[in-house]
């Protein structure tokens, strides 16, 4: 078993002559977790379907699982689970039989589907919904059972398009929960997402995308450290030129977006003593995260 | 520029496609008996109506009753419909709004696994169909048994056919709206060029000769004898005619669906 799971090399694509992924590369390790961070409209679903050989890239070159995509991408869906951007479930059909008839797409006997469905049900939490129809089924159940059925054929390697849009934090938690017992497992993941949150829970490396570029790569720490390295305040309200006067000498980096001004800044008591007493601000403090890196970055914040 | 090859598009193996046609089973069976009611009723309508009304006026066509003409006739043109609106509506339906496909790619099933088993489950509705309309014109002593036996295959090739061409109609259609005019402008015509409710010698000699190149009148020239129990002349021609019908437009929509779904 190789210990690449992913190798992407300079790779291109273009619609309509405009550029959607520009001489992206990255290496997906086996057994870790790499997340595909950025706004919409990044490339990110792109990156995934040309690595599901769904979509031939312009130029560069993809291997999955030791496979070259698209030629051989056939062979190498065989070991890949794909949880999808949007839920394509079977709504007619209940919880066992969507496991069943996609448990056939990968040429699974029926013996060997009924086999594997108890522990998928159990994974997923949804033992007791087998015989319920996908229609019955709240958000975030129909988003573990997606997760279910890209188990079935026990693929090395997962791939998810944003496994947690649209889902409330509970249902979210419990999917992020579920993520890491398979990371434990040794499964390797891909995950696409613009929650900067989920991205440094669960990954071990990411790669930041902005209009088709890679714009940093690295652990989320190891990124926050070397663009940050330091807390940062939140400050809204009040007027943001004045504020941005008072704190500057003790700033070592300022950014507005909008309305709100965010101050980085080795020793925040000092920021804060700068505006105490002025009318309508309100404050706060808080460690730097990857929507701090991606603000950096790109000078704007991650649009959803 | 890096292309995905046609081959690698195609059917990977013999026995993939029955996922897809299993899949579609299951969803119809759900649906079982509405499904065959709605199936059968309108072309039973059209027999039983056009054969009775009908028939009083034109007395006998081609040496036999009016309504044992038209039986051939109805069976064929059910297996067309019933294959074609399957495939031009349920399947797009598959390709498009229920994301059914998608979820399909993602497994290590390729675009022509996915096309043959829609295929093969639109002609397996035909044949059912055909089926139908045939044991009860049987039953009403308008077939001619056991000879309308060897329609059943002729009906099963008949759906394969208009699958595999209603397949070139949703891998080119925009949107629902464009169907009507396969429907009203193709299939409609081809009823009455093609023999299936007179006899094609009543039309002029030139739509004599478009008739025999269009699919339905080699399905009826295969159909219609064995209902009546007679012998069919140039059965290899019509089988190989419904053969390249099915196989080219069956190739044509997995390289115009791979153009539209993988780029």
């Amino acid at each position: 078993m190789s210990s690449v799971a992913i190798d992407l090399a300079a790779v291109n694509k273009s619609y309509r002559g405009k550029v959607v992924v520009n001489g992206v590369t990255f290496t997906v390790a086996a057994g870790e977790c790499f997340g595909l961070l950025g706004p919409n409209g990044a490339g990110k679903s792109t990156i995934v379907r040309m690595i599901l050989g769904m979509v031939p890239p312009d130029a560069g070159k993809i291997t999955v699982l030791g496979k070259q995509v698209p030629a051989h991408a056939r062979l190498a869906r065989a070991g890949v689970g794909v949880v999808p951007q949007f839920d394509n479930l079977e709504n007619e059909f209940t919880v066992r039989e969507n496991l069943l008839v996609f448990g056939r797409y990968f040429s699974m006997s029926a013996r060997e589907i009924e086999a594997v469905i108890p522990s998928l049900l159990e994974f997923a939490r949804l033992g007791s919904k087998a015989d319920a129809r996908v229609a019955e089924l709240s958000g975030g159940m129909k988003r573990r059972l997606v997760l279910a059925r890209a188990l079935i054929n026990d693929p090395q390697l997962l791939v998810m398009d944003e496994p947690t849009t649209g889902l409330d934090p509970h249902a979210r938690h419990l999917i992020w929960e579920r993520l890491r017992s398979l990371l434990a497992r040794g499964k390797t993941i891909l995950l696409t997402t613009h929650f900067m949150e989920e991205a440094e829970r669960l990954c071990d490396r990411l790669c930041v995308l902005e209009e088709g570029r890679k714009i940093a790569e690295g652990e989320p720490h190891t990124l926050i450290n070397e663009q940050i390295g330091c807390d940062v305040m939140e400050i809204y309200g009040g007027n943001p030129h004045e504020s941005i006067e008072l704190i500057r000498p003790y700033a070592q980096r300022i950014e507005q977006s909008g309305e709100t001004i965010f101050c980085y800044a080795p020793d925040l008591d000092q920021v804060r003593k700068q505006l105490r007493g002025r009318a309508g601000l309100r404050l706060l403090e808080r460690p730097a995260n990857l929507e701090d890196v991606f603000l950096r970055l790109t000078g704007r914040e991650i649009e959803i | 520029m890096m292309r995905m090859t046609y081959g690698a598009a195609m059917p990977a193996n013999a026995r993939n496609w029955l996922a897809v046609w299993r899949r579609n089973y299951l969803a119809w069976r759900k649906v079982a008996l509405a499904s065959l009611l709605g199936n059968l009723a309108d072309p039973m309508t059209n027999l039983l109506g056009l054969g009775f009304g009908l028939g009083l006026i034109v007395g006998r066509v081609n040496g036999t009753s009016y309504i044992d003409f038209l039986v051939g006739g109805m069976v064929a043109t059910s297996a067309m419909t019933s294959a074609s609106f399957e495939t031009i509506y349920a399947t797009f339906a598959r390709m498009h709004t229920q994301r059914t496909w998608e979820a399909m790619l993602c497994t290590q099933l390729t675009l022509g696994d996915i096309l043959l088993g829609e295929v093969a489950w639109a002609a397996s509705k035909a044949l059912l169909a055909g089926t139908g309309i045939t044991i009860v014109a049987a039953g009403l002593g308008y077939a001619a048994w056991p000879s309308m036996l060897y329609a059943l295959p002729a009906i099963a090739l008949t759906g394969f056919v208009f699958a595999s061409l209603a397949m070139v109609i949703v891998s080119l259609a925009p949107s629902y709206d464009y169907f009507v005019f396969y429907q009203t402008l193709v299939l409609t015509p081809m009823v009455f060029l093609c023999g299936a409710v007179f006899p094609i010698t009543q039309l002029p000699a030139a739509f004599q000769l478009v008739a025999a190149l269009l699919p339905l009148e080699h399905s009826i020239e295969l159909i219609r004898p064995a209902m009546l129990g007679r012998p069919v002349g140039s059965v290899g021609t019509h089988i190989g005619a419904l053969c390249i019908y099915a196989v080219v437009p069956f190739l044509l929509s997995v390289a115009l669906l791979l153009r539209r779904l993988m780029r």
